[in-house]
């Protein structure tokens, strides 16, 4: 039996490390230019990107961890710790705004029992997620939908013109 | 899709939407191919790379972006055969707030941006191309993958394209989150792997210092599309859509305050705000006045309803005239707004009536610009978020007398004092709110 750790680095399979190198092969000039692909196969693989997997893509890379974990730190899509299964990201900026968005987002947060007014600061923290684990929520800044506001994208689906009144229905069918 | 409408209005022209715009339209190759796909693409092969730039210039192709750059001209800067490799890096960052055409072109109609990418590709001879997309559209980018796996295995892409002798790859890379990889440079240190700070301008003009420090190109997915109906319907008639200078149509994205949001493809300057908003748009919400309007995405100078402009042109005597233009009278063309002191910019068209707060619309934006600025320049990386707190602060009820003058010497420090165009960006709104609508700020101080 495999011991478990928290390491996720003691948790890279072969098909994993294949898919991570077919990644590389994109780009012949420089692989440094890999970085962000990699980050998103951890993130997507792992839930969020801890010290392990920091070393582990730096490693894959010929770079020192510094190199991404400056990426990490800097990017708000990447995460240091888990999020909730789902995430959902309504978009705070001003089309969205004028549409109902912040009462987009406090309905969200009511609908999976978190504080509407919990705040996000970024710099890789997880943004506020339920203590199941199931849901996130947070404020992104323009999703690129503002004739159908207020919009959300809920992991990989776009939803649109969401009404408040909707909210409950759409979380009642993610739990 | 919700964006756009089936049936066009009669002001419309699609072109760039004519296929998405049909019935049961599905990505995939076959589809494309139905639809007289890939031909722009043989025809390209039998010309010469310079009788294709050419054909661009011709076409009064402007970059649909944003910064509006012809299209021609950029590529006339790389040189056919310096003997340096060449890359084509698509901008697929599409993230300017009221833009959102590029989402519909890569999630519908991804075949049209491969297309006129192999086109360009071909025409500057680069035989490596990367599509930047933003994290944000994930499908987007699955199918965009697809979508160059499928012309790969039909001989579009890959080694010798259709027998020419043509090399090309081309690949998909995923940003992170951040509105400042829409700036080219930028775009071009996240695809090196790098913290996506921009690069200083001389000397790196990606032209000359660009992916790798070799001559780049990087062009929205609008306009690369627009590549492949310049070949298809000829230089000559595709200018003769639009106006001298601005030729083809452009895709009008409105959203905010009118009946109908949504996109529209017109043809340069074929209509004026009052059209876009009235005629187009189907008008305001009823009972509702119009306020203002920021033509160009977020960045763009904001308008406001009723004003008079005055423009000095050339009589046909050569002496000059002044003209006045009231707002709802402008055309919605690049020269037109860039003469009334704004920016067709990116076609994000944000509509505000005469329930909206400017404060409060100005502080959405400033607390956009206070989370997007990169940090690389102090102006504004400070000023930004400086910004972003004095109008909070206002909106709060704390507002001051000595905001409005604070605001503005913000503003004033940022534009002009940064590596990059973010400076102007973030400043443009700050300075033409204020300029524009003093008495809301005023009153936002007591």
């Amino acid at each position: 039996m495999i011991e478990m750790t928290t390491r996720q680095a003691d948790h890279v399979t072969p098909a994993f490390e294949a898919e991570a190198d077919e990644l590389v092969s994109h780009y012949p000039v420089s692989k440094r230019s890999a970085s962000l692909p990699l980050l998103h196969l951890w993130q997507n693989h792992f839930g969020f990107v801890d010290d392990t997997g920091v070393e582990w893509i730096a490693a894959k890379l010929d770079l020192t961890p510094i190199n991404i974990l400056e990426l990490v730190t800097f990017y708000p899509w990447f995460r240091r710790e888990a999020a909730g299964r789902v995430v959902i990201r309504v978009c705070r900026t001003l089309a969205c705004a004028m549409a109902g968005s912040y009462e987009v987002k406090e309905k969200f947060c009511e609908a999976v029992g978190l504080d509407p007014h919990s705040g996000h600061h970024g710099f890789g923290s997880a943004p506020p997620t339920t203590p199941d684990g199931k849901f996130s929520v947070e404020f992104v800044e323009c999703l690129a939908s503002c004739g159908s506001a207020p919009v959300a994208l809920i992991n990989d689906d776009l939803v649109e013109k969401i009404q408040p009144s909707e909210i409950a229905s759409i979380v009642n069918k993610l739990k | 899709m919700s964006n756009l409408n089936p049936t066009p209005h009669p002001k419309e022209r699609r072109i760039i939407f004519e296929n998405i715009s049909k019935p049961g339209y599905a990505p995939d190759i076959e589809t494309y191919l139905a639809n007289g796909g890939y031909e722009s693409l043989k025809k390209a092969l039998t010309m010469k790379p310079a009788e294709i730039i050419d054909a661009v210039k011709a076409a009064n192709l402007r970059g649909r972006g944003g910064a509006g750059f012809p299209c021609g001209t950029k590529w006339s800067f790389i040189r056919h055969d310096d003997g340096k490799p060449h890359y084509i890096v698509v901008n697929g960052d599409e993230s300017e707030p009221g833009t959102f055409k590029d989402r519909y072109i890569l999630h519908e109609d991804p075949h049209q941006l491969v297309e006129g990418l192999a086109i360009s590709a071909y025409a500057t001879n680069t035989h490596l191309a990367y599509i930047y997309i933003r994290c944000e559209f994930p499908q987007a980018a699955k199918i965009v993958w697809n979508a160059i796996k499928e012309a790969h295995a039909k001989g579009f892409l890959g080694k010798n394209i259709l027998g020419s002798g043509f090399d090309l790859d081309i690949f998909v890379h995923q940003g992170a989150g951040a509105y400042i990889c829409g700036e080219e440079t930028s775009l071009l240190e996240s695809l090196e792997g790098k913290r996506p700070y921009p690069r200083i301008k001389p000397p790196y003009f990606p032209a000359v210092l660009g992916l790798y420090m070799k001559p780049t190109i990087v062009n929205n997915v609008e306009t690369l599309c627009h590549v492949k109906h310049i070949l298809r319907l000829g230089a000559a008639e595709y200018a003769k859509m639009g106006t001298p200078g601005d030729g083809g149509t452009r895709t009008m994205c409105v959203s905010g305050d009118v009946m109908r949001p949504g996109i529209y493809e017109l043809p340069c300057g074929a209509v004026t705000l009052r059209e876009l908003i009235f005629d187009v748009c189907g008008g305001l919400k009823p009972g509702r006045m119009l306020k203002a309007v920021i033509p160009g995405g977020s960045s763009a100078k904001v308008m406001r309803a009723g004003e008079v402009y005055k423009i000095k042109s050339k009589a046909p005597d050569g002496t000059m005239v002044e003209k006045e233009l009231p707002m709802l009278e402008v055309v919605m063309d690049a020269s037109s707004l860039q003469s009334v002191g704004t920016m067709v910019g990116s076609a994000g068209v944000m509509v505000l009536d005469d329930s909206r707060d400017m404060v409060w619309a100005l502080n959405n934006l400033n607390q956009f610009y206070a989370h997007e600025s990169c940090g690389q320049c102090t102006p504004c990386r400070e000023g930004s978020l400086w910004m972003s707190k004095m109008t909070t602060r206002m909106l709060d009820g704390g507002g001051r007398a000595s905001d409005a003058a604070n605001l503005k010497n913000v503003a004033d420090n940022i534009a002009g004092r940064t590596v990059c165009a973010f400076g102007e960006a973030c400043s443009w709104p700050t300075q033409s709110f204020l300029e524009k609508f003093p008495e809301e700020f005023a009153a936002a101080a007591k």
